[in-house]
């Protein structure tokens, strides 16, 4: 008999796949997608800020302040909005959207520095942009404590002072020295897009069956529930892992990104993590009614497994009770264990906690799935 | 030895307790074609998703070929054959995938069981790479009986298997069912078409989930018991109007050309000339055939 059971799935993985094949909008979104959106995504996606525009009102007009001044224009971070004789005025192009930082520079600037040993500066950022407003105003004030630290150092000098104690803290980015934005968006996007392929299609699956009313005749055989659900689920596994090959091939061709790690354990990840998202998406399957339902259940937990999967926002910097969630979140452990991969070469050892994990969730998901999927009601 | 037996069967739905099919009982020779006659939303197909282990009873119980609907729903899945009354087939796969998919999933083949749809598949064989979404209503129909009998079944439901295909088609249809009812098949059709009431060994009337009447047709239209007329008048319209206001007919209602009027023994004397006397002209009365139709207005007027 087990041959005959065998008999029965390669059928029904067959029959999957002549259908699969013939859907003209599946078939594009298989090959197109995950090339438009790795090559779009990641280059839009792009933290790094640059171009602030920066408005200055020097109230001192000193030999200090304009060496300053040349500092922060010579820097890549920013572009010279204006040069404005006052607060207000400078203000009035903030709310024009032409500057998004005022640097203003008091009057006897440059005396009470060497006075006083002291000077203060006023930074004004317009903090709609919130990112653009913190990491904008964290370059000026970075560079303003350089400029500070030279000019000290050059007072020192010459008054032959004892020499003051300098701290410097010096950062290197480990895993991604440059800090390219590629590399950290890429794996997270090829993550989302197997999270995406995945669910939607394995929700739609079974639903469309009942919309069209072939589950019907399908419910009628002796075939088992569980065979069924198998025929579903390794269609779609094989598929997602399809996408991901075609989206390793994009990341290496254009952004140059090869993993670190062994590539053989990066298919097992995705592999542990395609059983749990189909298990997902067939769960959600068995619930619904029609594909509209589907699609907009799938919709609603997608956008938390996006938003919520540490790819934008990381999950270390969340609230307590986002991290309770996202523990929940099998995306989560996917974009973290391809990052941990590709990016840093983990090991085998390393990435075990989170494919048991992920382990889990596929046969909870799955199980779920073959016993709410009824033949009889 | 019956085939199929319904003791006493009922199905509620949802929370508005929307009663489909009400304590309905019948019993289906070997061998025999059964109808279900009535029309829709008279409980049919509640009837043959219970029997084919789709939906289970609220109350009462069943078995087919001797199996219990509940407790052997395996065993009945493998030895009956559901036309359910959409079509449902898949539509992106050609007419031979589909059958060879449905022979599969019943652990045989088609070269296996290719006799008993010989007579039928003829006449599809000419379109077998064709997908079936593109077949017309006729061949469709042909294709998913095909997909119904492929494992051998011994019982075969069919869910008003010829709404909405041509009166060709349909005689054709009801021939196949002969043939198969030949090669010791019971089949239990249901269908809203009086008419093919009469191809059938036994019928089954039914009306809001109830059962009105279990006989052969013949027997259920001898005991019609009622003398039953034709009238026909050059205005048909005044005719119905006023067979309404003459009270000695039991029933009057339009049939055809025709409209057909039922007494309790005989004509009254005073029925032409009441006619006459309204207006009426080009009057013409014969003597009806009694039809299942007649039966089955009778039993929902009392």
């Amino acid at each position: 008999m087990p041959d005959k059971k065998m008999r029965t799935i390669l059928f029904l993985l067959q029959k999957e796949f002549l259908q699969i094949m013939r859907n003209k909008s599946i078939r594009v979104m298989i090959f197109v997608m995950p090339v438009i959106q790795l090559i779009i995504m990641p280059l839009a996606a792009d933290y790094e800020v640059k171009n602030i525009n920066l408005s200055i009102v020097d109230h001192d007009h000193s030999t200090y302040s304009a060496q300053l001044i040349s500092k922060i224009t010579a820097s890549s971070y920013f572009k010279f909005a204006a040069y404005n004789q006052s607060f207000r005025e400078a203000f009035i192009l903030v709310e024009k959207d032409k500057a998004d930082i005022i640097l203003e520079i008091p009057v006897n600037f440059e005396k009470d520095l060497i006075k006083e040993n002291k000077a203060k500066v006023f930074i004004a950022a317009n903090a709609i942009n919130g990112i653009k407003a913190n990491l904008g105003s964290a370059y000026l004030a970075s560079i303003i404590r350089d400029y500070n630290m030279e000019l000290r150092s050059k007072l020192i000098a010459v008054t032959r002072y004892n020499p003051v104690p300098v701290i410097e803290v010096p950062s290197s980015n480990w895993f991604n020295p440059l800090m390219n934005y590629y590399y950290f968006m890429v794996p997270g996007i090829l993550a989302i897009l197997v999270t995406m392929v995945g669910g939607f299609l394995s929700a739609l699956n079974i639903v469309k069956e009942k919309e069209v009313g072939t589950i019907e005749q399908i419910n009628v055989t002796p075939i088992k529930k569980y065979h069924f659900v198998i025929g579903k689920l390794i269609p779609f596994w094989i598929l997602g892992n399809i996408i991901f090959t075609i989206g390793l091939l994009v990341a290496w061709l254009i952004y140059g990104i090869v993993p670190v790690g062994s590539l053989l354990l990066l298919y097992v990840c995705i592999s542990m993590y395609l059983l749990a998202i189909l298990g997902f998406g067939l769960l959600i399957s068995t619930f619904c009614e029609t594909q509209q339902q589907a699609m907009l259940v799938m919709f609603f937990f997608m956008m938390i497994f996006i938003l919520m999967g540490g790819l934008y926002t990381s999950i270390d910097s969340m609230p307590n009770w986002a991290k309770i969630i996202a523990k929940f979140n099998p995306a989560a452990y996917l974009i973290e264990l391809i990052r941990m991969v590709v990016l840093k070469g983990s090991g085998f050892k390393d990435v075990l906690p989170h494919i048991i994990k992920l382990g889990i969730f596929a046969v909870v998901l799955n199980s779920w799935a073959v016993l709410n999927y009824k033949k009889t009601n | 030895m019956y085939s199929v037996e319904v003791k006493d069967i009922s199905k509620v739905y949802g929370k508005e307790k929307l009663v489909a099919v009400d304590h309905v009982s019948f019993s289906v020779n070997k061998g025999d074609i059964f109808g279900l006659i009535g029309p829709d939303g008279a409980g049919k197909t509640s009837i043959f998703r219970v029997l084919t282990t789709l939906l289970l009873p609220d109350g009462g119980g069943a078995t087919v070929e001797g199996f219990d609907i509940v407790k052997d729903y395996e065993q009945i899945r493998s030895r009956v054959g559901y036309m359910p009354g959409r079509f449902s087939l898949y539509q992106d796969l050609t007419v031979e995938e589909n059958l060879h998919f449905f022979a599969t999933l019943f652990g045989t083949t088609i070269r296996e069981n290719y006799d008993l749809i010989k007579d039928i598949y003829v006449q599809l064989e000419k379109f077998k790479d064709r997908r079936t979404g593109k077949l017309s209503g006729g061949m469709k129909q042909k294709l998913a009986l095909c997909c119904a009998l492929i494992h051998k079944p011994t019982v075969l439901f069919l869910d008003e298997p010829t709404t909405g295909v041509d009166p060709v088609s349909r005689k054709e249809f009801w021939e196949m069912l002969k043939r198969l009812k030949a090669q010791g098949i019971t089949i239990i059709v249901s269908t809203p078409y009086m008419d093919e009431a009469d191809l059938c060994d036994r019928i089954a009337l039914m009306q809001a989930g109830k059962i009105l009447s279990v006989e052969t047709p013949a027997h259920i239209i001898n005991n019609y018991g009622d003398l039953l007329v034709e009238v026909k008048a050059d205005n048909m319209y005044e005719l119905l109007k006023v067979l309404k206001e003459y009270k000695k007919a039991l029933n009057s209602y339009a049939f055809g050309e025709y409209a057909h009027v039922s007494f309790e023994k005989e004509i009254p004397g005073d029925f032409l000339p009441f006619l006459q006397q309204r207006g009426l002209s080009g009057i013409f009365m014969a003597p009806a055939n009694v039809t299942i139709e007649d039966c089955f207005i009778k039993l929902l007027k009392s």
